[in-house]
């Protein structure tokens, strides 16, 4: 498997319906699947001899809060062997379970654990399902958009009660968050003339 | 008469000077024996991801900086690379040879920081006395270029904040010169130190199949023979104009990687005199005004320079909605930037791809069935930086 293009159509042939949709950007691959193909696909991928795509680099998954499938799930391939990567995803609503890839790449089970800590998301068979980056004992989901920037809660050494304690953010002066945006992006026909020029330079 | 014999659960960290930062170990024992570890991190979190997510990309720059601060502008690179890719900017070349020569000099800052720090949970104080005299000398290069010791913030998308000041290319090359002795005084105190090669050698064995099933990247999958290098494999700004060699470890063990990260150093440096010979004068950043600030002096005399300075650190550059991932090779492995933009000027999400996370995993495997006073040199040899590993 030389050139992703090949790899595309190897990969499209190969798992036909599994595949929803797949696009060539950035000398990367980018497949979208079905949440349920996750198993077979991985799978796939990882032990085919034409793609070994033997290295889990990464999960993560985007929130789209206004969506109704809101969590977009994605998992980082990469192949030693041909060089390549693969940017696999699929979308879930918010209370849905999915399954976890620990039984295929044990480096997944602290990527899902930080999935699950940061958006909330629960892995179906995952050996050990706890937070991992978060303090012992927080509450809520911090990369979730709804999830305030500057947290709910916050910890401080309590001289009266001689211990530390956990209290609502006060915060001294709001937050401030400035919207430079442009109202207007400029008429036109300039915006035409500046592509042109910027064309012939 | 028979005797109840129950494990012990011991507590490694979060404050122990060989945890290499702020580390909670569960450690369950049978006797000196580790039997299971249970690493919990994230005592160091500080939310870099949903910082970001708030910040323009210009603004995001530096949180990167406190990731894996012995090696700052490597992670700084890899942000750049991704907002470049995405708006499709020529980076001009002087500006790449200035991010080579800085990567490497991280590269170096990280290494020698994990060879005597490693050298020194393993017993042997003087390497470390060494190696940070040589750290204070490559921290002032990055002081004068950059402003400061540590949080460099210097790399921009489409270049560099500023040119090198004057003399800085000699000094940088000078140190070069004098840099391989030091590599050889510090060889000459480990490589064939009996007791270092007794706590190192055949300690935290990494296989290629480990290696490659919990994710290795960097020294860990190169110390167990697999030669991947994304500087060879995948390069990125001028690594492919550069003659450099990919030094690769036999057994996998903590000696083999501390061999690796000696002979990177020495590639580091000549990488370094490679990009000072071929560098020649030019811009350092991206001429377009949409994207790098104007020069301080137009700024008097020109509107449209004061127009896009003050665009651009107020509303900063926008950047069209697209979907990246980019990684380079940091001192410690892969580390990578999966950026999705939604065409303002704030990045929609940014999640940071951290070598150390994947290694620490690992942790568990990797310890089974050691001694105790094995935590120590297999924790050294994974380079564990807390910044990056919580993010």
């Amino acid at each position: 498997m030389n050139t992703l293009i090949e790899l595309e159509k190897k990969i499209n042939s190969e798992l036909t319906t599994k595949i929803n949709n797949s696009k060539i950007l950035h000398d990367q691959l980018y497949l979208e699947i079905n949440k349920e193909d996750l198993i077979d696909v991985t799978l796939f991928l990882k032990t085919n001899k034409d793609t070994k795509f033997r290295q889990l680099i990464d999960i993560t998954a985007v929130d789209y809060p206004e969506e109704t499938q809101r969590f977009k799930i994605v998992y980082l391939l990469l192949s030693h062997e041909f060089n390549q990567r693969i940017i696999l995803s699929y979308h879930i609503s918010e209370n849905e379970m999915i399954s976890s890839l620990t039984s295929i790449f044990p480096a997944a089970n602290w990527m899902e654990r930080e999935v699950f800590d940061m958006y909330g998301i629960n892995f179906k068979d995952h050996p050990d399902l706890r937070r991992i980056l978060t303090d012992y004992g927080f509450e809520g989901h911090p990369l979730r958009k709804d999830f305030p920037l500057t947290g709910n809660y916050e910890v401080r050494y309590s001289e009266e009660q001689k211990k530390v304690i956990n209290e609502p953010v006060k915060l001294e002066q709001n937050y401030r968050n400035f919207d430079y945006e442009s109202p207007w992006e400029g008429t036109k026909y300039i915006k035409e003339q500046t592509d042109n020029n910027d064309k012939k330079n | 008469m028979t005797k109840k014999i129950k494990n012990l659960n011991l507590n490694f960290g979060p404050q122990h000077p060989a945890a290499h930062g702020v580390l909670r170990l569960i450690l369950e024992l049978d006797g000196e024996v580790v039997e299971k570890a249970d690493p919990h991190i994230g005592l160091l979190h500080r939310g870099t991801e949903k910082l970001i997510e708030n910040k323009t990309y210009m603004q995001a720059v530096p949180y990167f900086d406190r990731l894996d601060y012995v090696a700052p502008m490597n992670q700084e690179h890899a942000f750049a690379l991704a907002i470049e890719k995405i708006l499709d900017i020529k980076v001009p070349i002087r500006a790449q040879y200035i991010r080579v020569i800085f990567c490497e000099i991280g590269r170096i800052l990280s290494h020698i920081l994990n060879v005597t720090t490693q050298a020194l949970d393993v017993g042997a104080l003087t390497p470390s006395l060494w190696g940070f005299e040589e750290r204070e000398t490559l921290m002032t290069f990055y002081e004068r270029a950059s402003g400061s010791r540590l949080h460099a913030n210097y790399f921009r998308a489409g270049g560099v904040h500023q040119d090198l000041p004057s003399g800085l290319e000699d000094d940088i090359l000078k140190f070069c010169e004098t840099f391989p002795k030091i590599i050889n005084d510090l060889e000459s105190l480990l490589t064939d130190n009996r007791i270092f090669k007794q706590r190192n050698v055949d300690i935290g064995i990494v296989t290629k199949e480990d290696a490659l099933d919990y994710s290795f990247t960097g020294v860990m999958i190169r110390g167990s023979g697999i030669p991947w290098d994304l500087r060879k494999s995948q390069p990125y700004d001028c690594y492919e104009q550069l003659e450099f060699k990919i030094p690769v470890g036999k057994n996998g063990d903590c000696y083999d990687r501390y061999l690796c990260r000696i002979e990177e150093m020495k590639e580091s440096v000549s990488i370094i005199k490679q990009c000072l010979s071929k560098m020649e004068k030019g811009p350092i950043k991206s001429l377009d005004g949409k994207i790098s600030p104007p020069p301080k002096k137009e700024l008097k005399q020109s509107m449209e320079a004061l127009i896009h300075h003050f665009k651009l650190f107020t509303e900063g550059y926008r950047v069209p909605k697209d979907e990246i991932y980019t990684a380079v090779e940091a001192p410690k492995g892969e580390f990578g930037v999966y950026l999705i933009s939604d065409g303002t000027s704030k990045p929609y999400k940014c999640k940071i791809r951290a070598p150390g996370f994947s290694h620490l995993q690992s942790m568990d495997h990797l310890i089974k069935g050691h001694m105790l006073a094995d935590v120590p040199a297999v924790l050294g040899s994974l380079d564990i930086v807390f910044g990056e590993v919580d993010r």
